[in-house]
């Protein structure tokens, strides 16, 4: 494993490193002294992994693709923007808008995500070992957002095909948003993210929540949901 | 003797009324007259309203009469000033953007740019005509709401892809085939406001592209979904410039809405190109009560962006691109003349594709409208094969033939605003100056900060 010491390279050095896929390509990094700067490990482009030991600040992991990021303590707004696939995982708490408009992967945060966990996300699939904040997976097109504590208000407000699982309390779903049926293949689906994010919870405690297809096509007479 | 009386009222009463009648007949009428305030559209609008139970949806931007560039004139040569030869001695045109961070600058042989337009709201065939005609010309055209699509890098070579609040389409591999990024925070038409597009353009690779089922309204957001602010909005520019190791500008495009701060805002957060964009600027589709009654004109956003970047010492080094309503050199040359460094087309280009072109004034008026006024872009039906998804509708537009449209109209103009550079003795058009310009109005004299025609005048300066 090789290590970065941040404090020595700065962001923009440590990134170059890791962008240099002639060289990082299915290799293992440790980072250390992040120091919760902005644009840790943004943008990678291929197999590796990534150690980070402390916490990060905006946009870490942003646009990941392929790599397997581990961030050894908390991390700021827009943990795992976009990212495209691979796996982002965080021991500690994340920032706002964790996940959000992400592709695909899958990204696990040990402890609580503030709000808008999951905004417009687009396929990825998001474990959550804490609670969420309000307005998480607001507009969420697709993938699955699994929370294990409990979520704030307006969960899944204006949500489109993306799926929610919660085990907690919800303090109040937004627009649109209903609870349904949790079906086999939604417990099955449940098990293996579950699984996969090595957090303990029992899958049949969660419930599950998407959209009710209202507010699909504008019609006037909704306009008290808009 | 009752019946007498009352046969005596009868006849009185008849005679008076026969008078009033024949007096009445010989009263001439006044006109009728409609009200300026429930004029004949807005009656039309209100019937509308009344029906249908929504909106008025609509594309382009603002129709009404607003003060604007037509309101300049340049004072051209004299005694004091010595004008270049025309087609003889040279009057450059290039233009650099982004020199302010990005190691690739963009440099463009025109200092007009093709403005954003989403795959989604044009067709494929529009895209591509669009990338043909700018790469033709020598500048660049611009993605939209809806990704990159792969006609449209093809047949670009400078393209700027933009970074939205929906991130329909976003992924780091289009991004790094950039040449530039441009952020939208807003557009001209509507400051403040998203988009939708209407199920019935949802083709299936539109649906894929964003991720989304087919045939379902499409809301692109108003705001970004992970950032808020000038103070965030810094450090996420400084996340696409890690993504890409600071290889390509970023451009900041705003709404016309409160021009001097926003600018402003715009460079602390670490702009290499500000886009700003007035309220003539068009939109693929959005409400018309948004389209005519928020934001501001183009001609009064741009001494005010010019003043926050000369404050700030960064005038020429962030570059300003001015869009919203540009149709001709003239335009150009007004623009740059107030401190802009490019302008930027979008309806303008979609007319040179060959939109609303009266040769199919028949199926206009099918659609309800005639040639010139056709604004229902959301709704896919667009004869001419450029805001449509229907496949039928889109192979009308011959993107070769298309391009070639666009890049002659794009000459065109740069050859008028060279012929008025050179009529002001400029051997570049970015040296033009609000020295070279007087307003005709007072309005437009206190926008432009230019004296009123035939004064010294400047309103708000003594």
């Amino acid at each position: 494993m090789d290590m970065l010491d941040l404090k020595e390279l700065g962001v923009r050095g440590v990134n170059s490193v890791l962008h240099d896929l002639s060289k990082s390509r299915a290799k293992s990094y440790q980072i250390n002294n992040p120091m919760g700067q902005h644009s840790i490990a943004c943008g990678l482009d291929a197999t590796m992994q990534v150690k980070i030991e402390g916490h990060v600040g905006f946009y870490c992991g942003g646009m990941n693709q392929h790599a397997e990021i581990k961030v050894n303590g908390h991390a700021g707004v827009g943990l795992a923007e976009n990212m495209m696939s691979g796996r982002i995982h965080v021991s500690g708490n994340a920032s706002e808008s964790a996940g959000a408009t992400a592709h695909g992967g899958l990204l696990v945060i040990e402890g609580d995500a503030s709000s808008r966990c999951g905004i417009s996300m687009k396929g990825v699939d998001i474990v959550v070992g804490g609670s969420v904040g309000h307005m998480s997976a607001f507009m969420a097109q697709s993938g699955c957002l699994v929370i294990c504590g409990d979520a704030g208000d307006a969960l899944g407000d204006s949500i489109y095909e993306a799926i929610i699982f919660v085990r907690g309390k919800v303090a109040s779903l937004g627009a649109d948003c209903i609870e349904k049926e949790m079906r086999p293949e939604h417990q099955t689906k449940l098990k293996e993210l579950l699984e996969a994010s090595s957090l303990q919870a029992d899958s049949t405690e969660f419930r599950r929540y998407g959209s009710a297809r209202t507010l699909y096509n504008f019609d006037v007479d909704n306009a008290d949901a808009y | 003797m009752d019946l007498l009386v009352l046969f005596i009222i009868l006849m009185l009463i008849t005679l008076t009324h026969i008078k009033f009648i024949a007096m009445k007949q010989n009263i001439p009428r006044t006109q009728p007259r409609k009200s300026a305030t429930f004029d004949d559209y807005t009656l039309s609008e209100i019937r509308r309203a009344a029906v249908s139970g929504i909106y008025d949806i609509r594309g382009g931007g603002s129709k009404r009469v607003l003060p604007g560039l037509d309101d300049l004139l340049f004072l051209g040569a004299s005694m004091s000033r010595y004008p270049l030869e025309g087609y003889r001695e040279a009057c450059g045109t290039d233009v650099v953007l982004g020199t302010r961070f990005a190691k690739n600058p963009i440099r463009l042989k025109i200092p007009i740019t093709i403005a954003g337009m989403s795959f989604g709201s044009l067709s494929a065939q529009a895209k591509e005509a669009l990338g043909r005609g700018a790469t033709i010309a020598g500048t660049s055209t611009t993605t939209g709401d809806g990704g990159m699509t792969p006609e449209e890098r093809g047949q670009s070579e400078t393209l700027i892809y933009q970074y939205l609040p929906s991130r329909y389409g976003m992924n780091p591999d289009d991004l790094r085939k950039a040449d530039a990024i441009e952020v939208v925070v807003g557009q001209g038409a509507k400051p403040g406001g998203g988009g939708m597009l209407l199920g019935q353009k949802i083709s299936d690779r539109v649906a894929e592209m964003r991720n989304l089922p087919k045939g379902i309204d499409q809301r692109s957001a108003c705001r970004h979904p992970d950032w808020t602010g000038p103070d965030d909005l810094e450090i996420k520019i400084n996340e696409l410039r890690e993504i890409t190791d600071w290889e390509k500008p970023i451009y900041i495009k705003i709404g016309g809405a409160r021009p001097y701060y926003d600018t402003a805002l715009s460079v602390k957060a670490g702009a290499d190109v500000i886009v700003i964009d007035g309220m003539q600027g068009g939109t693929a589709a959005t409400q018309e009560v948004f389209i005519e009654h928020v934001g501001q004109p183009t001609l009064a956003c741009i001494r005010p962006a010019v003043k926050a970047l000369q404050d700030m010492g960064m005038h020429r080094k962030v570059q300003l691109i001015v869009s919203g309503g540009i149709r001709n050199g003239a335009d150009v040359a007004k623009a740059l003349a107030l401190g802009a460094d490019a302008v930027s087309i979008g309806t303008a280009a979609m007319v040179a594709l060959g939109d609303n072109d009266p040769a199919l004034e028949e199926e206009y008026q099918k659609l309800g409208t005639t040639a010139g006024a056709y604004d229902d872009w959301h709704e896919g039906q667009d004869p001419a094969g450029i805001s449509t998804q229907d496949p039928e509708l889109s192979k009308r537009l011959d993107p070769v033939l298309a391009g070639r449209r666009l890049a002659n109209y794009l000459k065109v103009i740069t050859l008028e605003a060279q012929t008025i550079a050179r009529a002001c003795g400029k051997s570049h058009v970015l040296n033009l100056e609000p020295e070279d310009l007087v307003a005709l109005t007072v309005e437009s004299a206190a926008m432009a900060q230019v004296p009123l025609s035939g004064t010294d005048w400047i309103p708000g300066k003594k």
